[in-house]
């Protein structure tokens, strides 16, 4: 009984988080949402008893593709507000949808 | 229903959002991270459903496996490329070629 | 931005996917399996050289998989450094004054390399393999290079380009060599399977620490009129 509430709400998070990360308006916290997405991934495949899975998806899919984006991110937003400043728009800048 | 069939279900859902957002999202970085949340789901589905009946299988948590590094190696690609691009023409998104009303032929990112 | 009809359109389009697709699953999840696949791969474990199924599997039984998976993460690589516009190896921008975490990396770094080295071992005959093992280096030489280490096997010249092709080749050499030896290709003989899965999956762990690595580091893109790299 306690199993079946268990996976209810591991599925719960996992399409919360998937849908947070896709939908935020800040690229830094989607990135954010979206690396808990990936242990929250890792602790699915534990629960689906394939623990190579779940090392690979920890290591891989949260670290490696973690580091990756918000290197990328951070890039971004450097970037932004280099570009803001001189083309004179002095306004905060804006994330896109 | 076990365990693999409810998360092949969740897969199925998560496939979903990531369908949505991999078309609807503007961002470059954002459908790839649209992309990547397919991934996940398509590797649920297919471990999820094989392991309904038996229990444990191996053989498509082998694949799933492979199909994760597969998965890390594109989006490193796509990083990549985005970033590239984002170099060359200062925007992150897509140009769009289809005429909007009234705002001719371009569509860039901070309009 | 899309005109509310074509959003309405793409919406109703990815729910009647997703309907699609959620009933497929129920429909299969509702039918009896059709193949006896683990009692066959039960059998047969014994003559694969490990005892994990996992890496039975991936290394043994469908070893031609990840071949072609090795194939596409070289392919990866040298897209991605052909691109790479860094103006060094040893960024001064990341070189970092934290004494914190200098202090951590000199505990982290052994310790991590030693993890891998564990998880590779393990692959044998608990969960573990190339693949994780891989990923530790990895993440030992993105921490490294986060805190400005100079990297100087990174550097495009001969070491960077064995390093990334070592693993792949010895798998087609062992493969190769049993076609031309008259067995199937990516046919281990009886007695050698365990020692060529070990040395296949340590030189396959190094590639794919070096992959990934060279992948983080050909990321950044500096101003492109400064020098590339290995240009003088």
């Amino acid at each position: 009984m306690i199993e079946v509430l268990l996976d209810l709400l591991l599925a719960l998070a996992l399409i919360s988080t998937a849908a947070a990360a896709l939908l935020s308006r800040d690229l830094f916290r989607a990135v954010v949402v979206f690396i808990a997405f990936g242990l929250l991934m890792a602790v699915c495949w534990v629960r689906l008893q394939a623990p190579d899975i779940a090392l690979a998806e920890a290591a891989i899919g949260a670290g490696l593709t973690g580091v990756l984006l918000l290197d990328a991110v951070s890039h971004f937003r450097r970037g932004r507000s280099r570009k803001g400043h001189g083309a004179g728009t002095g306004s905060v800048p804006e994330e896109e949808r | 229903m076990s365990t693999p069939l409810l998360f092949a279900l969740t897969g199925v859902l998560l496939w979903g959002i990531g369908l949505l957002g991999l078309i609807g999202l503007r961002h470059l970085l954002r459908k790839l991270l649209a992309l990547n949340v397919i991934s996940s789901a398509t590797f649920l589905i297919l471990v999820g459903l094989a392991q309904h009946h038996g229990g444990p299988d191996p053989v498509p948590q082998a694949l799933a496996l492979t199909g994760i590094v597969v998965s890390i190696a594109a989006t490193a690609l796509g990083i990549v490329l985005i970033r590239r691009y984002y170099h060359l023409t200062g925007s992150t998104a897509l140009e769009s070629t289809v005429s909007e009303e009234g705002h001719g032929g371009e569509g860039r990112s901070h309009e | 931005m899309k005109s509310p009809a074509a959003r309405l359109g793409v919406l109703l389009l990815a729910l009647m996917l997703t309907a699609l697709l959620g009933r497929s699953v129920w429909q299969l999840g509702m039918l009896e399996p059709a193949s006896e696949l683990p009692q066959l791969l039960q059998e047969n474990l014994s003559a694969s050289g490990v005892e994990h199924p996992v890496t039975a599997v991936l290394l043994n039984f469908r070893s031609y998989d990840t071949l072609l998976e090795i194939a596409v993460l070289v392919i990866a690589a040298m897209a991605g450094i052909s691109m790479a516009r860094t103006r060094s190896l040893e960024d001064p921008e990341l070189r970092t004054s934290d004494t914190l975490l200098k202090a951590l990396l000199r505990w982290l770094v052994p310790l991590m390399l030693l993890l891998a080295a564990y998880l590779l071992w393990a692959g044998a005959d608990r969960p573990g393999g190339a693949f994780q093992a891989g990923a530790m280096l990895a993440a030992t030489g993105v921490l490294m290079r986060l805190t400005g280490m100079p990297l100087g096997f990174l550097r495009p010249g001969m070491l960077l380009r064995i390093g990334l092709v070592l693993g792949f080749a010895l798998f087609l050499l062992v493969g190769l060599a049993s076609a031309l030896a008259g067995e199937a290709f990516l046919a281990y003989p009886p007695g050698l399977g365990k020692a060529l899965i070990l040395s296949i999956e340590t030189l396959l762990t190094l590639s794919i620490g070096m992959i990934l690595l060279a992948l983080f580091v050909a990321a950044p893109v500096n101003n492109a009129s400064e020098p590339e790299e290995g240009e003088r």
